[in-house]
């Protein structure tokens, strides 16, 4: 039986949420955290629950070190440790760089990768204690290659793979590895309002000839959050589908 | 229990080593192979122990565990 706790940072909808519930199918206790909607995150932990599996709802602004720091706390307060940190959360807001006001690239840039800091520094003291952790951040290929219109979005998803190399060799010698899982084109929300033809014209580029799934994302970050995994540190996996371009 | 005994104790959970080679002249780098992070994770330690703050630049020089009890002591106004 796994004892072991996860936090996914983001978890009440989308890849966060897939994660979340691949987790607890393999039997972590999963944190399940929300900024805006209980409603949604209390669905996923009823799905946890339903089938089988244990966890318990925290909302917390992820991008607010106090926030951050509670949403840690609560999880150890909860279950007296944290095993597996996903940090998930993040927006996304499509923009021409040229027409990027300061305040949407500080609000990218913080969302997507202050969050991933905050929740890192908090967990990181009872990991070194137990000389255990496996902490996945969730980039995207935008992150590695780049692309139009995602300037601060591209930025702050490769400022992730920095941060990820740099916790790796950081904390490799006390068990704790980390990860960059980056997801190519996976369904959502945002890709569910591409028209057919957008739709077509993206999967040309895919080898695998499909886009990718929640799901898919979610068996990846799996394995990296198992024990098992323990000597994959600091490594960038795309789920992609073998992308051709971006 | 003495901040002696309580550093030591520290120092054993962080880096598994017998009692007995830790004594007050026991210098981290060279005699317990403590490493930055071994010792930043004993400061952090101390500082939820005694619920005191250790800033980072009274700490930069120290080599010994002496020192390091010494400091402490004194911050906290008890005998070492």
């Amino acid at each position: 039986m796994n004892e072991q706790v996860a936090i996914v940072t983001g978890s009440s909808r989308g890849i966060g949420k897939a994660i979340g519930l691949q987790l607890a199918r393999d039997g972590f206790k999963v944190v399940v955290n929300y900024k805006h909607n209980l409603e949604q995150a209390d669905q996923v932990l009823a799905e946890i629950q339903a089938a089988g599996g244990q966890g318990i709802v925290v909302g917390a602004d992820v991008s607010n070190p106090e926030d951050a720091q509670h949403l840690v706390d609560t999880a150890v307060q909860t279950y007296g440790r944290v095993d597996v940190l996903v940090n998930n959360a993040g927006i996304n807001k499509d923009q021409l760089m040229i027409r990027i006001s300061d305040e949407e690239w500080h609000q990218l840039i913080h969302t997507n990768l202050d969050s991933a800091f905050y929740c890192s520094r908090a967990v990181l003291r009872q990991m070194m204690k137990k000389r255990y952790g496996r902490i996945i951040n969730i980039s995207s290929v935008v992150g590695i290659s780049g692309n139009t219109g995602q300037a601060h979005y591209a930025a702050a998803k490769s400022g992730l793979l920095g941060f990820t190399f740099s916790l790796a060799q950081e904390y490799g010698n006390r068990g704790i590895t980390a990860n960059v899982v980056a997801p190519g084109f996976i369904q959502s929300d945002m890709t569910a309002a591409l028209s057919p033809e957008q739709s077509a014209k993206i999967q040309m580029g895919i080898a695998v000839g499909r886009l990718g799934t929640p799901e898919d994302v979610a068996a990846t970050v799996a394995f990296l959050a198992s024990p098992q995994a323990g000597y994959i540190n600091g490594q960038v996996i795309r789920v992609d589908g073998g992308m051709s371009s971006i | 229990m003495s901040v002696f005994e309580d550093v030591k104790k520290i120092i054993i959970e962080i880096k598994d080593l017998p009692e007995e080679s830790i004594t007050l002249e026991s210098r981290f780098e060279e005699d317990l192979e403590a490493d930055s992070l071994d010792i930043v994770e004993m400061l952090m330690s101390l500082e939820e122990l005694y619920d005191i703050q250790i800033p980072e630049e009274a700490t930069e020089g120290m080599k010994t565990v002496r020192e390091v009890v010494e400091y402490i002591s004194a911050l906290l106004g008890r005998d070492a």
